[in-house]
């Protein structure tokens, strides 16, 4: 994909970000892309963007199983256990 | 969950219906969306965590401790939601990957071409998100959030669930679905970028993406 040593274009970069994140880049590669970043206020900002799109996924609001399910497992739990 | 796990186990045990009731309300929660990923409607994903209960009633004496309890039920419901997505012909391969999950993540038309003193370079930068300054509600990007959840391909969808909204780690994923860590990070990378572009297109003004 890029190339040792050649510097590494936006359009490489965020194709990385994500194995950046996961700190998955070998050492050649994550040099390039910090020394990129540090220069570059577009991928700067495609970078945040990503960690906060994974942010804002954590606070996705999450039903729970009706009452009446709820219920019937705890019947199963209590006639289980007897 | 913050809970002592030890503890937890022992009350379970015991026959606590307290700690049994609060766990079946919060647990169901991530398990419901977890479950989601696999099967075709809401109701069969309640299903789905029902039967994942039962299950884990009834093996709670046989649990052997090696993984975490948290751990251990996700892949009791994983098993269960992936038989049930197999009867509902939703089968999802989880050894390689698909057509989906190749390609560009930003379109290449947001890049300047190969003529260009700057191949690959930003033709113009992504425009900065408008926030609750702006007037920007929670409660409006965690819809688009849901909707770009849903519109994503299935294995996407199921990982970007378990590390994102549900926070799981990445060695944790890899053993509930029996993917590979590299396979893992794409489907990860494809689905956080296509949730971007979504938010994007919300949170940009005027809207970049659509140009």
């Amino acid at each position: 994909m890029t190339q040792d040593g050649a510097p590494m274009s936006c359009q490489e970069l965020v194709e990385l970000v994500t194995d950046y994140l996961e700190g998955a880049l070998d050492d050649d590669t994550r040099i390039r892309f910090d020394h990129h970043i540090g220069l570059c206020p577009g991928c700067e900002t495609y970078l945040r963007q990503m960690q906060e799109t994974a942010a804002r996924l954590g606070s996705i609001p999450a039903e729970s199983l009706p009452a009446e399910a709820q219920t019937a497992l705890l019947d199963a739990f209590r006639d289980f256990l007897r | 969950m913050g809970d002592d796990e030890s503890e937890l186990l022992a009350s379970l045990r015991a026959g606590d219906e307290a700690t049994f009731a609060r766990l079946v309300n919060e647990w169901s929660r991530p398990m419901l969306l977890l479950a989601r990923g696999f099967v075709s409607t809401e109701a069969s994903a309640e299903e789905v965590v029902q039967e994942t209960w039962l299950a884990v009633i009834r093996g709670l004496d046989g649990f052997q401790g090696r993984s975490a309890l948290r751990t251990w039920v996700y892949r009791i419901l994983v098993n269960i939601a992936k038989t049930r997505g197999v009867r509902e012909h939703r089968s999802i391969p989880w050894s390689s990957l698909g057509n989906d999950d190749s390609g560009s993540t930003v379109d290449p038309d947001r890049f300047r071409g190969p003529e260009d003193p700057y191949p690959g370079g930003w033709r113009s930068f992504p425009t900065e998100w408008r926030s609750a300054e702006d007037g920007v509600l929670d409660s409006e990007i965690r819809d688009h959030l849901r909707l770009a959840l849903e519109q994503l391909p299935d294995r996407q969808r199921i990982v970007l669930t378990l590390r994102d909204v549900l926070g799981c780690s990445s060695e944790e994923v890899c053993g509930l679905l029996e993917v590979s860590a590299a396979n893992q990070r794409v489907l990860l990378h494809r689905a956080r970028a296509a949730a971007r572009t979504v938010l994007a297109a919300y949170l940009s003004e005027p809207s970049e993406e659509a140009s």
